[in-house]
């Protein structure tokens, strides 16, 4: 997943990195195909160079120590709300089939299980050019309609976006632990576009809350290389993020 | 002014209390746990995520509700009082209103500039719109566009983390600025949590890395180590297994008394729990290798 996330980001870039996995991502990228890719960090941190340690939050001192910038949460904010942040990364408890993201609650046994919230997760999905989300390929993790709507995604698809006062943007992938899913330029529905080594069309099928398409030319996603390999074990040596 | 001092003066049963500004880092920890000894009640805790600080202060029964984007424990997802005070009302039902990490910036900026709201264009078409009353769309009235009015923010208290500070509060702070400054406007009182006091002459010598004049600030708190686990930038780094604790010592509400017991209650201040945490430990957080900034020259 960290590896292909990192591919999503192209070289050049301005990218709201996140926690966890795109964190990673976003080191991995730096080191390989996408050198000048600049990293935007809610709490206001900006780099165009990676942390020389591993990370556990954007707000490590290692993260702080040789940034570009630091400055505010809304002065990072305010560049996304403008549309110059081209890419986020987010994850989520559930995706749907468009998309939508919630990260607040969802159906326990009884009742409600609270989750902690948004963080900036809605603020990235309503302003980024194009989001990427990562999340583990379980069915009830991605049902066909989310329980709560905590970041939007096509919303209930088409136009939906433009209707409800969202100036741009959307869920370009889904990379789960099986498979990357993309979204239809018209419809704003989720499709299978490959799936990784290991799983197959119709696990990630079964393993989906809703009749997943699938395009005609699904391919494999490429395993990582060593040179992948090796960065993302010098930045996470332990395995808490990739173990 | 002792921390013991400066919240009982200053930090009143159904205040409106900002924690954790700077997101991640400089988490003013030794504030929250002296709140929970004092036992103050019925709070409103605000901020956009004060990572496992919140937990604590709802797991202790201090809060009547959250007003954050998020809250948990960042390095291990959930917190346990959290959930058990949403989904069982234990030990006591809280109000959660949920906000976005922009939107909370936004309305302690609103705040700060003394305006009713300030508009985005975030939060469109979510349930967090829907449900938080402070949220509202409403049609430009120059473009006759869609906008979100976000309601401000005006908190009785922020209690904010500082590298270095004087006697009469003019501070030096480096690092990410998460929602500092606006919080630092928007706030009826500020209290300052220090590690280290200095002169005055220190302060004025770079007056671009000094943010808040003193006269905002109510009190200055000396108090090194006060926002251990989170790291302060050139002091300490972040102790992760603290919050690896936490997580597997709180899952039950047996649990958190018992963690309480020996972090808070069993604890009379900062400095006694610093004897708790060992010496070996501290030390193994301490700054590795310096890394100074360039000298600045202020010279005319």
């Amino acid at each position: 997943m960290v590896v292909a996330a990192g591919r999503e980001i192209a070289d050049g870039e301005v990218v709201f990195v996140g926690m966890r996995l795109p964190l990673l991502g976003f080191l991995l990228a730096k080191e390989t195909h996408a050198p000048r890719a600049v990293g935007l960090y809610e709490n206001g941190v900006i780099r165009d160079l990676p942390a020389s340690e591993f990370l556990v939050t954007m707000s490590d001192p290692p993260n702080v120590k040789g940034a570009s910038v630091c400055t505010d949460m809304l002065d990072v904010m305010g560049l996304l709300q403008q549309g110059r942040v081209h890419l986020g990364f987010l994850g989520a408890a559930e995706v749907d089939r468009y998309g939508n993201l919630n990260s607040t609650q969802v159906r326990g046994n009884p009742g409600w299980i609270r989750l902690p919230g948004s963080g900036g997760a809605c603020d990235i999905a309503s302003l980024s050019q194009r989001f990427v989300v990562i999340v583990e390929h379980e069915r009830q993790r991605l049902p066909a309609r989310v329980s709560y709507c905590t970041s939007p995604g096509f919303g209930e698809g088409g136009d939906w976006r433009r209707r409800t006062g969202l100036p741009w943007g959307g869920p370009a992938a889904v990379i789960t632990t099986r498979a990357i899913l993309r979204f239809d330029g018209e419809s704003g529905e989720a499709y299978l576009a490959s799936v990784h080594p290991g799983s197959s069309v119709e696990e990630v099928r079964w393993q989906t809350g809703w009749e997943l398409k699938v395009a005609p030319d699904v391919t494999q996603t490429p395993p990582p290389n060593q040179e992948e390999l090796r960065i993302i074990r010098r930045y996470d040596p332990e395995g808490f993020w990739t173990s | 002014m002792s921390m013991r001092e400066a919240i009982a003066r200053f930090v009143e049963d159904g205040d409106s209390v900002v924690l954790g500004t700077f997101m991640e880092a400089k988490i003013p920890f030794s504030a929250g746990h002296e709140i929970i000894r004092q036992g103050k009640k019925d709070l409103t805790l605000v901020a956009p995520i004060s990572d496992m600080l919140f937990d604590q202060l709802i797991g202790a029964g201090c809060a009547a509700e959250v007003r954050a984007a998020w809250v948990g424990n960042v390095m291990m997802g959930s917190a346990y009082n959290f959930r058990r005070a949403c989904e069982q009302g234990k030990p006591r039902p809280i109000r959660v209103t949920d906000y976005t990490n922009f939107t909370m910036a936004l309305a302690l900026q609103a705040g700060a500039w003394g305006v009713p709201f300030l508009p985005t264009l975030s939060t469109f078409g979510t349930d967090l719109l829907k449900r938080n009353p402070s949220l509202k769309s409403f049609a430009c009235p120059l473009t006759g566009k869609p906008l979100v009015a976000v309601e401000a923010l005006r908190p009785d208290v922020a209690v904010l983390p500082v590298q270095r500070c004087d006697e009469l509060g003019n501070s030096h702070s480096w690092g990410n600025w998460g929602i500092t400054l606006e919080a630092s406007r928007a706030s009826r009182k500020v209290l300052l949590v220090t590690e280290e006091v200095v002169s005055t002459e220190v302060i004025r010598s770079d007056p671009n890395r000094s943010w808040l004049p003193g006269f905002l600030v109510a009190a200055v708190v000396h108090e090194p180590w006060g926002c251990h686990p989170s790291p302060v930038q050139g002091y300490y780094n972040r102790d992760h297994s603290a919050y690896q604790e936490y997580h597997r010592e709180t899952k039950t509400e047996e649990g958190f008394a018992a963690w309480s017991k020996r972090w808070v209650h069993g604890v009379r201040d900062r400095a006694e729990y610093m004897e708790q945490l060992g010496a070996d430990r501290a030390r193994s957080l301490r700054v590795r290798q310096d890394a100074f900034a360039h000298p600045t020259n202020f010279g005319f």
